[in-house]
């Protein structure tokens, strides 16, 4: 018995003692295993070029996919105004699962209700389930707002939200002024970033085009401010904070749209904040007037940046713009739109950038990765590793489109580094896992489930994405800003140093290389 | 210390029923009257709890419950790992539960064993309005040229499918019949059927009966000899190895296992269950069904068990020799003694430092009751629990057997019912989920996660309980919970300061 009370053995050690190990090899005999030759010639040829073509002639079956369904997206815009309770119409497991995710990644609460709508409501429609779920959230949970979505039951049987919720406050779930602004987010159209962009505009929509009708249209008095929008952001903690303290440095005033960088990030003081920060329902409103608006993320804001456009402010667009050239851009657009200078402060932490990047530019010049990812925060990435003259060989985005493609294959074609590399929109981690065997990487950037890929390929992962269930904390430091970019290069360089340690690190064999300066 | 120690039963009974009647004044009186029916405060004697359980959660209280989908997929199906379940449907609902159960296996990832690797049919617009058939027919395909030593296929549905009309009965048949007799199983658990994870239970029980048991397959044959101490596993998911911390104590008393449902387990291992002599059940909620079949069709006998903390293993050990002969018997007893001096210790170092705590729970399954005797073990005490998809047979096994006089009962509870329950409590732990970790951990109370094990286990077994030992204290005595108010603030209520 390997198990003692003074050196408790837990998953981790205890299955490896003999025992185990011993009970595990005879449980074999009844699983009718596949011969383990044979297993073995299946795991070399999964790793051939034969394999990977048959891979890529995929055509029906996705594994392992990098992008989850509108209804998340549409929650994480909601928590980001204050006092805002996302309410999902449709089968209740689905809010079960956004809240769980939200909560692995962030390590923090995540609240959300459901219509909970079963059989009978599929056959009669769910118009009872949102008058008594609306009462019910409204009384129980105290809300400024109630912000509906739908899951993808809601969306095959076809509720109408708009009349659902008209009928609602017809029968007093809610006050009639009480504001239910709403999206259709079906989970078969898109992923999750286009449930952000859905859920935002419909925000927007709410409040700036007359409430559904029951308030009059808001009408447009230019103002001086900048609206300003994160997107579906896994660092929205860190990168809300940091693009606030930009704003301040360079004295814009500014509504940051959708900003749950509180609310996923409360403190432990004894109290549960079930609502926290946001953006005011008052700012909303009055974002309309605002001079621009800025997304970071051209493909979270496909839909709303147009209806922001047609309202008559200038809008631009960003690709999740990580280091040196792409923050430079972001604060120009700033300083340009607003006419107010960048600081002195902002140009030395520039320089401090530069000054990173030129030290340590030996180790990350002429390497390999392979990125995955959301298609906006790919493009970013692959943007900063060219910058520091790496090469990102394979680019994929299951929920980037040819678009997409083309707007990769431009920025690779704009530098000597990414003249081999690739853009992969509509592909999963399994036709990654073929690219990272048959034309190999030095690293991997991508989500918790890249571990995945680095066991099996035995490529190195710098955990970059949504979601990372498996390491703790990285989401509130920012990857936006020049401070942002310092975060990104450490994560990177830390990755490569380490692994030239463990190559180096063999007493008697490797002593060589492995230096204590590097 | 705990509250319900320096308080008479009957006060904790009049404070109990009190709160239940101050969170019930938050709903609407609709509201009100239905919840009311679910929240109730034990009387010791009585055959059940006194909740009604089983119902239809109410729209917009923010239920901690899920789906018959996860009920399958999640939980049933899933950690069968010879075989390919495919998520049929959109991307959504195989993606946030890709991995996040924790049921260990042993295998060649993505070449014989597939539980961690999340297969879709990503359904889009298209795939709605004209049907899903081809599409699935396709998929199949594919799974046989890219993974060709998978054991079998089940197609787990998603909502739409129920909706827009699939005959995945059909396409299943088909596909088993063009590969020759391949075990493919078609699963009708859409997310909006039934009013939790328990009715998906009882479709994926469903669908080994009618798949599995009632085809042959020519992959996996029984090839072993039988014996008269053969026995399977049901209804343990090798959470953290939960199964193997369990198994290893029935080899040892003498018994042979010769299937685990699911964990760890495989197609073989279910095809073959039928020659077993006991089937032992741990989740009884999830599993009962298919063991109440192979009674009645194959006469195999089932007994419930309970392998959390020792005193309920060392009761659930004697039950289990109790079906088979002297060697059986004898092997029970000793494997008693190997680990009395574990639990000695155990008990040893944990007790004096857990000794009077109490605990709310909430979880699935069997463990709102089940886990209380490893409490009891360690000097706890369980002062509320309730299930998230519980029957009424859960809350009679939970009265006759396991909570205590004036124990808060709460069925299906709300978030909203939970934390007040909590707050006025103020238990020294609460074991939950990952959605209520947070919530209660920002109070300042410590939280286990009881699914997951908090990302720890196993919990089964006597090495399980050394495991369990060790994480509730340090839960309970991590020094952090002294430091959650800012010391110029105001100091916080004694009893949130643990171990002192």
């Amino acid at each position: 018995m390997a198990q003692s009370a003074e050196h408790v053995l837990d998953h981790i050690e205890l299955f490896r003692g003999p025992e185990y190990q011993q009970m595990l090899a005879n449980k074999k005999m009844f699983e009718n295993p596949r011969d383990p030759a044979e297993v073995e010639r299946i795991r070399e040829w999964a790793k051939t070029p034969e394999y990977r073509d048959k891979n890529f002639a995929r055509e029906a079956l996705t594994v392992n996919p990098a992008k989850a369904c509108q209804p998340l997206g549409a929650v994480f815009a909601s928590v980001g105004f204050e006092g805002t309770l996302p309410f999902v119409h449709g089968s209740q497991g689905c809010v079960a699962y956004y809240r769980s995710h939200l909560s692995r990644h962030f390590k923090e609460p995540s609240s959300c209700v459901s219509s909970s709508m079963t059989e009978d409501a599929a056959v009669f429609g769910g118009l009872n389930n949102m008058i008594d779920g609306l009462a019910n959230s409204y009384n129980m949970y105290n809300p400024k707002m109630i912000a509906v979505s739908t899951t993808c039951m809601a969306e095959v049987i076809g509720d109408d939200l708009n009349a659902f919720i008209k009928t609602s406050k017809e029968k007093g779930s809610v006050p009639a002024d009480f504001d239910v602004p709403f999206a259709h987010t079906p989970a078969f159209v898109g992923s999750h970033v286009t449930g952000y962009d859905n859920a935002l505009k419909g925000i927007l929509e709410h409040f700036w085009d007359g409430k559904a009708g029951t308030a009059p249209k808001r009408e447009r008095a230019p103002n001086e401010k900048v609206n300003f929008i994160g997107g579906f952001d896994g660092y929205t903690v860190g990168n809300i904070r940091e693009i606030k303290r930009i704003f301040e440095l360079m004295g814009i005033q500014y509504t940051i749209l959708a900003d749950n960088s509180d609310v996923f990030d409360t403190p432990t003081d004894g109290e549960f904040r079930m609502y926290d920060g946001g953006t005011t329902l008052e700012d909303a409103a009055n974002a309309v007037h605002a001079r621009a608006t800025i997304s970071m993320q051209q493909w979270c804001t496909e839909k709303t940046l147009p209806f922001i456009a047609d309202h008559g402010q200038e809008v631009v667009a960003f690709n999740y713009p990580v280091g040196v050239s792409a923050t430079d851009e972001f604060l120009m657009a700033l300083s340009r739109i607003t006419g107010m200078d960048i600081p002195e402060e902002l140009a030395r932490e520039r320089g401090r950038l530069v000054d990173a990047m030129a030290d340590s530019s030996a180790h990350i010049h002429g390497k390999k990765f392979a990125i995955y990812g959301d298609p906006d925060l790919c493009y970013g990435l692959a943007a900063f590793l060219l910058e520091g003259g790496a090469e990102p060989i394979h680019v994929l985005s299951t929920n980037g489109n040819k678009a997409w493609e083309a707007k990769m294959q431009t920025l690779f074609a704009s530098s000597p580094f990414g003249q081999n590399c690739h853009a992969y929109p509509g592909r999963d981690l399994w036709h990654m896992r073929s690219l990272l065997f048959s034309e190999p990487v030095d690293f991997l950037i991508g989500n918790t489930y890249g571990k995945y890929l680095e066991r099996d390929t035995g490529t190195p992962l710098i955990r970059i994405g949504f979601p990372i269930f498996d390491r703790h904390h990285h989401h509130r430091s920012p990857v936006w800003g020049y401070q942002g970019g310092m975060n990104v290069l450490v994560k990177i360089l830390d990755k490569i140093f380490d692994e030239i340690d463990k190559k180096t690190n063999v007493a008697g064999r490797t002593d060589y290389s492995f230096d204590i300066i590097r | 210390m705990s509250l319900a120690t320096t308080q008479s039963i009957a006060e904790i009974k009049a404070r109990n029923k009190e709160l239940i009647q101050e969170v019930l004044k938050v709903y609407p009186e609709k509201t009100a009257k239905r919840r009311a029916k679910h929240l109730n405060v034990h009387e010791v004697g009585k055959s059940d709890c006194g909740v009604k359980s089983n119902l239809k959660s109410i729209p917009g209280v923010m239920t901690i419950r899920g789906c018959a989908y996860a009920g399958s997929k999640g939980v049933v199906w899933g950690p069968i790992k010879d075989m390919i379940h495919i998520s049929h449907g959109p991307v959504g609902c195989g993606q946030y539960s890709w991995g996040s159960r924790r049921n260990y296996y042993v295998g060649t990832t993505g070449i014989d064993s597939f539980v961690t690797l999340q297969f879709t049919s990503d359904f889009q617009e298209k795939d709605i309005v004209f049907g899903g058939d081809k599409k699935l027919a396709k998929i199949i395909d594919e799974i046989q040229e890219l993974f060709p030593l998978n054991n079998g296929i089940t197609i787990q549905s998603e909502c739409p499918i129920g909706l827009i009309g699939d005959d995945i009965e059909a396409v299943s048949k088909a596909k088993s019949k063009e590969y020759d007799g391949k075990t493919i199983v078609p699963v009708r658990c859409e997310g909006f059927r039934g009013v939790s994870q328990s009715l998906g239970h009882h479709i994926a029980n469903d669908a080994v009966r009618d798949w599995v048991f009632d085809k042959a397959t020519p992959e996996s044959k029984p090839t072993f000899e039988s014996t008269p101490y053969d026995v399977a596993i049901i209804g343990d998911y090798n959470i953290g190895g939960d199964a193997w911390s369990s198994r290893i104590l029935l080899e040892e008393m003498g018994l042979r296992v010769i299937a685990q449902w699911s964990g760890d387990g495989s197609l073989a291992e279910l095809e073959t269950t039928p020659k077993a002599k006991l089937n032992v059940l741990h989740c009884y909620r999830s599993m009962n069904y298919i063991s109440r079949h192979m009674e009645e069709k194959f006469g195999i006998p089932w007994c419930e068990y309970n392998f959390f903390g020792p005193s309920k293993i060392v009761e659930s050990l004697r039950k289990i020799a109790g079906y088979f002969d002297d060697k059986i018997k004898e092997g029970a007893e000793r494997v008693i003694a190997k680990y009395q001096p574990l639990v000695d210790a155990v008990i040893a170092k944990y007790r004096p430092r857990l000794e009077g705590k109490s605990v709310m729970l909430f979880v699935g399954g069997l463990r709102p009751r089940h886990v209380i005797g490893a409490y009891e073990d360690l000097g706890m005490e369980v002062v509320g629990t309730g299930y998230e998809f519980g029957h009424n047979d859960d809350y009679q096994r939970t009265a006759q057997h396991y909570v205590k006089d004036g124990t808060l009962i709460y069925d299906d509870v709300t978030g909203y019912e939970f934390e007040r329950f909590v707050e006025k409590i103020q238990p020294d732990l609460v074991g939950s989920g990952i959605k209520e970790k947070y919530v209660f951990q920002k109070m300042g109370v410590p939280f286990r996660q009881m699914h997951s094990w908090d990302y720890s286990g196993p919990y089964h077994g006597y090495d399980g309980f050394a495991i369990f030992a060790r994480d509730m204290d340090m839960a309970i005595n991590s020094p952090i919970w002294k430091k959650t108010k800012a010391p110029w603030k105001d100091i916080p209520k004694a009893k949130l300061l643990a171990a002192e």
